[in-house]
């Protein structure tokens, strides 16, 4: 077996290139004759848009051409993923998203207008020269006025400004009104899930360049699934056959789910660039990267938990608004949806569950899937909830949530919320979670904090969350509009090296160092001898992208598919070559041998042997040896684990500092434990950043007050603590070969409650008592507030 | 950012010459001012860097003080005022991170008057003199509320001597983003009495909280504020926090600078 192969902790071979400044970005590729692109973008949040006047900034030196909403009235709409119908089933109300607002603008940062200039500052001047005429109206900013105030309308064809109205599972809604009426105890929480900004490193960007000898178009842009922006914007927005673009998506700083997505600016440097016959050119700054990205999570929830008096859990209830901003993102419909309430059984064994989520448009940025996707702001409600029982029943947080797990031997467990969970041991990582974070050890240092004239708290949650995004079949049956397969194609070249083309994108996960390692351990080679190809629809097999933790599970799945057919072949080739039965070759450590023989050849001569097929079975075997799977899953994968936040509240100013941050996890297999654990720590931190430091704020006229780093806080190294981070209690996924689940967005789903969890337990210990909860972000100021309530 | 001339004058004269012409600005560290410009917030039409003038850069004791010139960066202040005065030095370590201490100026953060920066506290609780091309200001004089100053248009920060106290402490709690101060209070025992100043916390900009200086003066104890109260009435509230809070902070902070100050 190579010593690279799984289970290694090879470092990140990418990470040579990316940290040494020689990674190739979007923004660092420069065509010959390229054009620079800027978007006038609206600086109120909602108005009607009476006319635009390009003329002055046409004539402007450098100017090429000025493009608006009107010039792309034809145009498709960038579609929703997912069709949502509604509880009395009716359709989802899917307003257009057009290319460049039209008509009206609708929240702050929507770009009405492309100004392509010869440099970017000429494009600069001239796009603060554009005159747009626009009559402002009334912001919808808050959800529950927005539902609220039929007259007030985002879309003028939606009144009540709703895209549906779910109901999971709507049959089961009696049922569990009935277990709310009959429960001996309820317990009700009001909260709200703060949006986020995703702030991949790099910003966004696009080159659009149109070849007018071929008529082909090409993109490169940042993107998390070229093939998928592909689709999106050849057959939806732009009504080009697919075959005529290419996307390209080269190095990518960072998506966390922002990139997922195919953004107006994409199809605007095309058009453009066809208008023009040049590369247009156009990189997002920050301030824009705050206005148009894509959001994460802000939804407004009111949670109510059934229980008997010993704390066996009866029914859970959930009605949430979610934002889903002023379109319907790519992903926007299933986030809050199938992302969200099919998780709201969480790892426990409550008999009835009900969920509903209105859908609401807002005059503000779009809402999307961000790490974690509806899992977070899921498990959020059940952890948070489930302590606030756990006090209001004088239990045992840890011990409550124990006795209410599914136990091992009750796989395939099926939830009452549609998903069956293949395998997992939550006592398991609980206790692993209770002795890394010397649980028994927390008192002593609670006294310690004390001493210091601090109020010490502990919180947990036990999360689990459904990845490896999915079955296309099931995902179909819940109104996905695509498949969900990923595909990879193995090439061994002639000298025995090995490229595979992946359906998945690396934007940060390593999936170049990662993926090599399953190829060289399959096939007995050394990992250095395996390459990744992705990234560019004109070489990789048609795949979906990266995201929803699926790399591994179903890419990595589709690469052991394609190895597996290398390796079939590979013995029709050796069976050949050492004149024996297919049947009696054997291949193991990268030789091929006849069983039970010293006859053998290596893999190396096989691959040359099919590449030069001087003695090979041409009248049966096509020469070369490259194959190609498509992978679609049985069912999602089900990481789980168990987390503990200790943290220190300083009681004069409501500073919550991080003391320790423990987490237990089973994501089945581990193929590189280094780069599990790096996933882990960047979710971490992702997810403390959210529950102290990350919020997305509008005021009342829909304004981003939190619009660059002066005001929107990112979680810095010193604002987090030295992570305790395990994954040996292990239950392997039963559906897939390498037996994986996904790692990708664990840290971010698992922590935000254990950290508000802590923090509340500080304030109730440090005499706080009607302290029952606290919002995201627990920022000094809300925590101080709590406390002098 | 729109197009500009650049001039670097070699002297404080030549400089305000330079900055005689319309449209003309002056450039100390660019920590303010480039981002302005770059956000097409400000458009100079010449920009005239102060950092070429020697005689306006540096740390040197002066008769009953230091003396720091205008364009002096925040991470010559930390390391060589240290020995003069060090309160004066660590809120000058822990303003902004290395790069912004590495350009930052002390000319430049008194010219812009940042209602939530670090360096007017001092100025002010150690009563220290402005220097100007044109006069002396004394500190009580200069600040007239966020963003505004005594100085006249042209007019050049040289230096800043400030009287140097018997004990003093600044203590600056963190707005959580930009890590300039939610609010600070630098506390300075003179012989005279003792000078409490309050950034980041009002409407108004840094102000001196005359109350905590009689109790400080009549006791130099934090238990000499306990019993005073800071209204809320004129604080400023935003994301970061309350009126409410930002008062809370104030009598916070002030009694942990009287406790660190030595
Ligand atoms: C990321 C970041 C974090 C920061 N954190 C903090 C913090 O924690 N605390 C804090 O106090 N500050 C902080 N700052 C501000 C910084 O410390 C600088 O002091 C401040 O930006 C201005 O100084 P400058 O030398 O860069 O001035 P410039 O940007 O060059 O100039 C600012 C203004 O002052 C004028 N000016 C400059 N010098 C003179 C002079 N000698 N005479 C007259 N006018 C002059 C200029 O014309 C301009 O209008 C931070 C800045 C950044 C970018």
């Amino acid at each position: 077996m190579p010593k690279d192969g799984i289970g290694a902790s090879t470092v990140r071979r990418e990470d040579v290139r990316f940290l040494t400044g020689k990674g190739r970005y979007t923004a660092d590729i420069n065509l010959r004759h390229q054009t620079y692109a800027v978007f006038c973008r609206s600086d109120i949040a909602h108005g009607r848009i009476n006319s635009i006047d390009t003329a002055a900034a046409m004539a402007m030196p450098g100017v090429l051409a000025i493009m608006t909403g009107a010039d792309f009235a034809a145009m498709g709409g960038n579609p929703a993923g997912w069709h949502i119908p509604s509880r009395d089933g009716s359709a989802m109300r899917e307003p257009k998203r057009p290319v460049l607002a039209h008509g009206k603008v609708r929240h702050v940062g929507d770009a009405y207008a492309i100004v392509v200039a010869e440099t970017l500052e000429q494009a600069r001047d001239a796009a603060a020269a554009v005159n747009a005429d626009i009559t402002e109206l009334e912001a919808i900013v808050d959800m529950a006025a927005a539902v609220a105030n039929p007259g007030h309308r985002v879309h003028d064809e939606i009144d009540g400004n709703l895209a549906f109205d779910w109901g999971w599972i709507e049959d089961n809604r009696a049922a569990v009104d009935a277990a709310f009426a009959a429960a001996p105890h309820v317990t009700t929480l009001e909260l709200t899930n703060n949006r986020l900004a995703p702030n991949a490193m790099e910003t966004r960007a696009s080159i659009g360049d149109y070849d007018p000898g071929t008529g082909d178009y090409k993109l490169y842009t940042t993107s998390q699934n070229p093939h998928l922006s592909r689709l999106l914007i050849a057959a939806f927005v732009m009504g080009i056959p697919e075959n005529k673009l290419t996307v390209v998506a080269p190095d990518v700083g960072g998506g966390f789910g922002s990139k997922i997505y195919h953004y107006g600016e994409e199809a605007a440097v095309l058009a453009a660039s066809k208008a023009l016959e040049r590369p247009v050119k156009w990189v997002a700054d920050r301030s824009e990267a705050f206005l148009s990205d894509a959001h994460g999570r802000d939804h407004v929830t009111k949670i109510q938990l059934a229980l008997d008096k010993q704390g066996n859990f009866l029914a859970l209830r959930t009605e949430t608004l979610a934002n889903v901003g002023a379109y319907l993102s790519n992903f926007s419909t299933a986030t809050p949806t199938f992302l969200h309430g099919t998780l709201m059984a969480g790892p426990y064994r409550t008999p009835l569950v009900y969920v509903n989520v209105k859908a609401v448009f807002t005059n503000t940025a779009p809402v999307d899937a961000y790490r974690g996707a509806g899992r977070p702001e899921a498990t959020y409600s059940i952890e948070r909830v489930i302590d606030k029982a756990a006090h209001e029943l004088g239990l045992d947080p840890l011990a409550i949530r124990r006795q209410n797990f599914i136990q091992p031997d009750q796989y395939p467990y099926t939830t009452p919320v549609g998903l069956v969970y293949d395998t997992g041991n939550y006592n398991a990582t609980l206790d692993k979670m209770i002795e890394l974070a010397d649980i028994a050890g927390f008192e002593k240092r609670a006294a310690a904090s004390k001493a210091k004239g601090k109020l010490r708290g502990i919180g947990y949650s036990t999360w689990i969350e459904a990845c490896g995004i999915a079955p296309s079949n099931l995902v179909g049956v819940l109104g996905a509009r695509v498949g969900l397969y990923d595909a990879a194609t193995v090439r061994v070249n002639a000298t025995g090296n090995i490229s595979v083309m992946t359906g998945a994108h690396s934007h940060g996960q390593g999936h170049e160092t990662v993926f090599p390692q399953i190829v060289a351990d399959m096939l007995g080679v050394p990992a250095s001898s395996v390459d990744i190809v992705h990234g560019d629809t004109s070489k990789i097999p048609f795949g979906m992208g990266s995201y929803g933790s699926r790399s591994l599970a179903v890419c990595g799945t589709a690469i052991t598919k394609a190895v597996d057919k290398i390796i079939a072949k590979g013995k029709k080739i050796a069976a050949h070559m050492l004149e024996a039965a297919e049947g009696d070759i054997e291949f193991k450590d990268g030789k091929f041998s006849v069983a039970g023989t010293d006859k053998a050849k290596a893999f190396g001569e096989i691959a040359f042997s099919a590449y030069v097929p001087h003695n090979y079975p041409l009248e049966t075997l096509e020469p070369g040896l490259e194959e190609t799977a498509f992978y679609d899953p049985a069912n999602f994968t089900y990481p789980a684990g168990a987390y503990a936040c200790e943290v220190e509240v300083d009681p004069d100013t409501g500073k919550v500092t991080v003391e320790s941050f423990t987490c237990a996890d089973d994501f089945g297999n581990v193929i590189n434990p280094l780069i599990v654990q790096g996933q882990v720590h960047g979710g971490v931190a992702q997810g403390i950043g959210q529950a102290l430091l990350e919020n997305v704020a509008y005021d009342a006229q829909g304004q981003l007050l939190s619009g660059s780093y002066m005001d929107y806080t990112m979680p810095r190294a010193d604002d987090l603590p030295f992570y305790t981070v395990d994954h040996s209690c292990n239950t392997p996924c039963t559906h897939n070969p390498l037996g994986v689940k996904g790692c990708g967005e664990a840290g971010a789903i698992g922590s935000p409650p254990a950290v508000i969890n802590a923090v509340v337990n500080a304030l109730q210990r440090g005499g706080h008592k009607a302290v029952t909860h606290i919002e995201m972000p627990a920022t000094p100021a809300r925590v101080w507030a709590a406390m002098n309530a | 950012m729109h197009n500009f001339d650049f001039v670097k004058p070699a002297t404080v004269a030549d400089a305000a010459r330079a900055l005689s012409a319309d449209g003309a600005q002056a450039l100390s560290g660019g920590q303010t001012l480039l981002p302005t410009m770059k956000a097409r917030l400000a458009q100079p039409s010449v920009i005239v860097s102060l950092t070429g003038i020697s005689e306006i850069k540096g740390v040197c004791a002066v008769d009953g003080g230091v003396s720091v010139g205008a364009a002096t960066p925040h991470a010559v202040v930390a390391a060589e005022v240290g020995k003069y005065y060090p309160a004066l030095a660590k809120l000058a370590g822990g303003i902004g991170d290395p790069a912004v201490r590495s350009r930052g100026t002390l000319g430049g953060s008194l010219a812009n008057n940042d209602p939530a920066a670090c360096y007017p506290s001092a100025v002010l609780a150690s009563a220290a003199v402005v220097h100007t091309n044109k006069r002396k200001i004394a500190a009580d004089d200069y600040f007239q509320g966020m963003f505004s100053t005594a100085l006249e248009e042209g007019e050049i920060i040289t230096s800043v001597t400030f009287a140097i106290p018997e004990k003093a402490a600044y203590v600056k709690f963190d707005q959580p983003a930009s890590r300039f101060a939610l609010t600070g209070v630098f506390v300075a025992k003179h012989k005279g009495g003792v000078r409490v100043a309050v950034t980041g916390a009002s409407n108004n900009g840094v102000f001196r909280w005359t109350e905590a200086e009689a109790a400080l003066s009549a006791s130099f104890a934090a238990s000499a504020v306990e019993s005073l109260t800071v209204s809320a009435e004129d604080m400023i509230s935003d994301l970061h926090g309350s009126a409410a809070y930002r008062a809370n902070l104030v009598k916070v902070l002030t009694k942990r600078a009287v406790t660190a100050a030595h």
